[in-house]
Formats: C-alpha cells, sequence, structure tokens
C-alpha cells in the first residue's frame, strides 16, 4: 500500500481490510442460505401440487359431485363441486357475519375505545383469540349450536366456527390500518364543525378501505383453508347444496376425506382438489396485495 | 424543516406531547357535547350579517372578537396555559409569539374547543365568542368549530378526495350546504388566492399539489364552511420563502371577512402580517399590544430580551 509513496496513504485509511470482507462474504452467504433453506419447502409444496394435482384437472372434475363409489377400481368418483361450492358459500356466509363486525369493533377502539380500560380488555381478548386453535372454534361451535340444539351438521354451523375465527384477524388488522389514518385528518376534519361519526365514515374510513381490504381478504382466505372448524360443524356430503341449513360440503373437508381414503383415484382427486384451494387462496392474496398497493398510506 | 427567516425549531415540548396522547379518550374537558343538548348557534350564524366595518364585498360577514378570560388548559395534570386574559379584536390579526412550550398551541387549540379532543387533556375559564362562552354546557362543540375554523402547521389535505372535494369537504361534512356548491368552492378557492391555479384540475387529487398549494387548500377548505375566525397553528412553518410569502398576503386579504390568530415562530412574520402581537411565556401572557410597539417598545423586559434574540 506505500508503493506509491506518501500519495497513497490518505486512501489506504479508507481501505476495506481482507478480515472485514471475509466477515462480510460469511454473513451474506448465511443470510442467503438461509432464505434459500426456507423457499425449498415452499417451492416443492407448489411442484407437488401441480405434479400431481395437474393431472386430475378436468372439466367434469369441476362440474360433478363425488359419487362416493369408490370401492372398485373402475368407478367413476366424480369431481369436487360440490366441495368448492359448499366452500365459496360457507366462506361467504363467514365473512358476512365476521368483516362487519370486525371493522365495527376496530372502529370503536381506535376512535372511541382508545386507552381506556375496556378498550384494553377487548384489545387483549381478541389477541387470545387469535391464539386459539381453530379446532377449539369448531368444537365451541359443536358444542353450543350441534349438540346444544340437539340437531346435526349445517352449513351456517361452519360459517359461524370459520366466522369466529376471522373476527381477531379482521379486527386487529382493521386496527391497525385505522391507526395509521394520520390524526391530522381527523383534527382538520372536526376543526371544520364535522360531527364525529361523519369524519368517521366520511374521512377515516375512506382512507382506510384499501388497506382495510388487504386484512379482510387475508382473514378470508385464511379461513378459507380451514379444515378443523369444518369437520364437526358443517359436516361432509357428496351433494351440492345452496341451503346452508343442510350438511355442506367444502373443499378442506374433502381433501382431508380423500386423503384417507386407500382408492389411489381419490388420493389422485385429493391433490386436484388441494390445488384448487391453493389457487383461490392464492387468487384472494392476489388481489389482496393489488388493493393494499392503492393504499394512501404507505 | 428550517427555512430561510423560519424562526427557532419547531419541536416544542406541548407538540410532542400531544402526539404521545394522541389516541386517547377525548371530550374529558368541561362541558364536553352530548347529544342531547341543544345547538347553540353562534350569532353570526343565525342573524343576517351587518356590513363589514372594513368595506368589504357585499357577500363578507364581518369576524368576530374573542376574549380569553382566566384560560387555563391542562393536559393531564400539567398546566400548559396558566390563567390567561386575552382578547383578540373582530377583523385583525393577532399574532401569537413566544418561545417552544409556552403553550402558544395549547391556547389557540382552546379556542376551538379542539384540545379538549386530545385524552386526558381538559381546559378552565372562560372563551368568549362574541358574549357566548363556547364552554357553556349547552354549547354544541360541533357549532364552534364551525365557526373558528383552524389552519394546522402541516398541510393536509383528505388523500382520498380531490381538489374540489376537499373545499366542499367542510359544507358536505356538516350538512350546511348552502346554495350552489360549486359558487361556495369556487368563491373560497378565489379567496385563498388558489383558483388561478387548480381551476382546470379540481378534479385532480388535492395530495398531489405543492406544499403551498395545499396549505393554501386548506385555507380554501376552513374558509368554504365561512367561519367568523380562523386560527392558525404556524401555518408556514413547513413552507418555503415563496409560499410563505403568498399565505401572508391572503392573511392580509382574509381579514377583512375574518378575524385572525395565528401562532408562529417567525417574528418577521408576526411583524409583517399582525396588527396586534401577544408574547407568551410559560404558559402566561407576558405583553400584548400593537405589533409596532411590541418590536420598538415593549413594555417589559422579558418582551424585548424575547424580540431581540436573546433567549427563546
Amino acid at each position: 500500500m506505500s508503493a506509491h509513496g506518501s500519495s497513497a496513504q490518505p486512501l489506504a485509511r479508507f481501505a476495506v481490510s481482507p478480515a472485514r470482507r471475509r466477515r462480510d462474504l460469511f454473513a451474506r452467504t448465511a443470510i442467503l442460505s438461509a432464505t434459500v433453506l426456507a423457499l425449498i419447502p415452499l417451492v416443492l409444496i407448489v411442484y407437488y401440487l401441480l405434479r400431481k394435482g395437474l393431472g386430475s384437472w378436468s372439466t367434469s372434475f369441476f362440474t360433478t359431485d363425488p359419487t362416493g363409489n369408490t370401492f372398485f377400481k373402475n368407478s367413476n368418483i366424480g369431481g369436487i363441486k360440490s366441495a368448492i361450492l359448499g366452500t365459496l358459500e360457507i366462506v361467504a356466509l363467514a365473512s358476512a357475519m365476521a368483516i362487519p363486525i370486525g371493522i365495527c369493533v376496530a372502529i370503536w377502539l381506535v376512535e372511541y375505545g382508545r386507552n381506556s380500560r375496556f378498550a384494553h380488555t377487548v384489545r387483549f381478548a381478541v389477541d387470545v383469540l387469535t391464539g386459539v386453535p381453530s379446532i377449539v372454534f369448531g368444537l365451541f361451535i359443536y358444542i353450543a349450536l350441534v349438540v346444544g340444539t340437539g340437531s346435526t351438521y349445517a352449513g351456517y354451523k361452519g360459517s359461524c366456527a370459520l366466522a369466529l375465527l376471522m373476527l381477531p384477524v379482521v379486527i386487529r388488522s382493521a386496527e391497525v390500518i385505522l391507526l395509521l389514518v394520520p390524526s391530522g385528518l381527523r383534527e382538520s376534519a372536526l376543526a371544520l364543525g364535522a360531527p364525529r361519526w361523519r369524519v368517521i365514515f366520511s374521512i377515516v374510513l375512506p382512507t382506510a378501505l384499501p388497506g382495510m381490504l388487504t386484512g379482510v381478504l387475508l382473514a378470508v382466505a385464511r379461513a378459507g383453508g380451514e379444515t378443523a372448524p369444518l369437520l364437526f360443524t358443517a359436516g361432509a356430503t357428496l351433494r351440492t347444496n345452496f341451503n346452508l341449513d343442510q350438511f355442506t360440503n367444502s373443499l378442506p373437508v374433502q381433501i382431508y376425506s380423500d386423503v384417507t381414503s386407500p382408492t389411489t383415484s381419490v388420493e389422485h382427486r385429493a391433490w386436484g382438489a388441494a390445488l384448487t384451494l391453493v389457487s383461490i387462496i392464492l387468487l384472494l392474496n392476489v388481489i389482496a396485495r393489488l388493493a393494499s398497493r392503492r393504499s394512501r398510506l404507505g | 424543516m428550517m427555512i430561510e427567516g423560519s424562526g427557532p425549531e419547531v419541536t416544542d415540548r406541548e407538540r410532542d406531547s400531544r402526539s404521545e396522547v394522541g389516541d386517547r379518550p377525548a371530550e374529558t374537558a368541561g362541558g364536553a357535547s352530548q347529544s342531547g343538548t341543544p345547538r347553540i348557534t353562534p350569532p353570526s350564524l343565525s342573524q343576517p350579517s351587518p356590513p363589514t366595518p372594513n368595506g368589504g364585498g357585499a357577500e363578507q360577514t364581518p369576524g368576530l372578537s374573542i376574549a380569553l378570560e382566566q384560560l387555563r388548559a391542562f393536559y393531564g395534570p400539567a398546566e400548559a396555559v396558566r390563567g390567561l386574559d386575552l382578547e383578540f379584536h373582530a377583523n385583525q390579526v393577532t399574532a401569537i409569539i413566544g418561545p417552544s412550550g409556552c403553550g402558544k398551541s395549547t391556547m389557540i387549540r382552546c379556542i376551538n374547543r379542539m384540545h379538549e379532543e386530545i385524552p386526558g387533556a381538559r381546559a378552565e375559564g372562560r372563551v368568549m365568542l362574541e358574549g357566548l362562552d363556547v364552554y357553556d354546557p349547552s354549547v354544541d362543540v360541533v357549532a364552534v368549530r364551525r365557526a373558528i375554523g383552524m389552519v394546522f402547521q402541516k398541510p393536509n389535505p383528505f388523500p382520498t378526495m380531490s381538489i374540489f372535494d376537499n373545499v366542499a369537504a367542510g359544507p358536505r361534512l356538516t350538512s350546511s350546504r348552502r346554495g350552489d356548491l360549486r359558487e361556495t368552492v369556487e368563491s373560497a378557492l378565489r379567496s385563498a388566492g388558489l383558483w388561478e391555479e387548480v381551476a382546470d384540475r379540481l378534479d385532480e387529487p388535492g395530495a398531489g399539489l405543492s406544499g403551498g398549494q395545499q396549505q393554501r387548500l386548506c385555507i380554501a377548505r376552513s374558509l368554504a364552511v365561512d367561519p367568523d375566525v380562523i386560527l392558525m397553528d404556524e401555518p408556514c412553518s413547513a413552507l418555503d420563502p415563496i409560499a410563505t410569502l403568498k399565505i401572508e398576503e391572503l392573511i392580509d386579504q382574509l381579514k377583512r371577512r375574518v378575524t385572525i390568530v395565528i401562532v408562529t415562530h417567525n417574528m418577521q412574520q408576526a411583524a409583517r402580517v399582525a396588527d396586534r402581537t401577544a408574547f407568551m411565556l410559560d404558559g402566561r401572557l407576558v405583553e400584548v399590544g400593537p405589533t409596532q410597539e411590541i418590536f420598538t417598545t415593549p413594555h417589559d423586559p422579558r418582551t424585548e430580551e424575547y424580540v431581540t434574540g436573546k433567549f427563546g
């Protein structure tokens, strides 16, 4: 470094030492490997889903109900129409219950409850609810609505279980977004002489809408993939059913029962159904991403 | 941000504490509005307007005077304003100067009862709007804020709304639409000196304007509900000198129709725009008088020290 004489001296102070270069390389390699390692299962899942699932996709796969004839190798086992429609119905009803209530709770927490003792209690309860395993919601609805009423499984009972599951996710995500709305906006609207409810409806909610949509869609996507809360609430059935007061089929339950079947063709149907479910949820996630890109809250 | 001639840094304690507690319950101050209380309309909203003293246009209503009587303001146990008696004359610009944390912002936020929006904050004493105590339990806080508009330090147009909708927000949100909304919006934008610049793009988002234009948009927004008083909390501290100059010219025109109270850290600005200037220190009023007098022959030595830059 002194080859060029004293003129090179000032530059030498700024040179990166070989030891630091090695540490940097090591750290970068370690971090990159961890990232690749985490991606491996994801890639494998998608790869297997596509390889095994795409084969069973066909027009009749989506347009016919499962037949239930699974004992013989050559019997027509049918498609998954009832499962797709059932999932859409159950999740739609669950969303119709959980989203309005959840958003109202979030509005109350942010705009009215704020730091009051009751608001803290509500937040704590919501956090606890978030951590409850999904099967517990199923069990609760089973006790309350199936055993409790002395009746049997029904689609709407599955919706109730999923709604309970979605509720904390909707509340928490909506609350976070509402808190992101700058308080200056509320203040200027209040300073114009607007009543608080108009400030919430005309200023706060429109500003928060794209962000809240993201949270809501993620909650819907999560509920759509749940098996446990549906197993003993919505039941399993073969027929497409538009009456949610009866047994209603769903994709996760269909997959569960198909996977446990000894017949190879039925097992293949499980892969096709799994691919369908993942595609639906991926679609919801993409929509959620697009919505959040439109958000003005950064 | 520091701009040429914009005075001391704007990081006073009061604002910091405000943002910290910004999400706790409001409505703690005395006489918070209940839905059942009768709405008292400030005089100018219910009576035909007498002619303006300063010879403004026919449609211009004169501003109202405001008198603070033993005003005290608290953030929880901390007292930010400690018994203030101060009068703001109608159709005049009164500047409030004083070092950071002296209670200037808290004081003007008490005038339109925005102070009580801060959780744990409350105010005592009286704020007389032309003889009507805005803290009287029978007074509707919403009506008070309609009569006393406010422009904040940071320009904050509603991000989801177009330029037009931003200005129309006041009349729409307060359900006080009178006459043609387009006319109201145009006249407010003209009064804020923004019409020429935005007339052909009223449908574009308000957030797309420059900082100075956004602040004038906010002034237009507060003018659209036809207030009698406008409070300005350091309206130029986030603006460049040219935008600042435009706002100052605007203030000079607006005082024909409204009473203006402006908090500023910039003493040159106070000297340029204000008819009267009040100097506050530690939550108390030190001195108030004609601006010329405050800056040249103040009675109190502390005022002299402050305006000559010896402290603050």
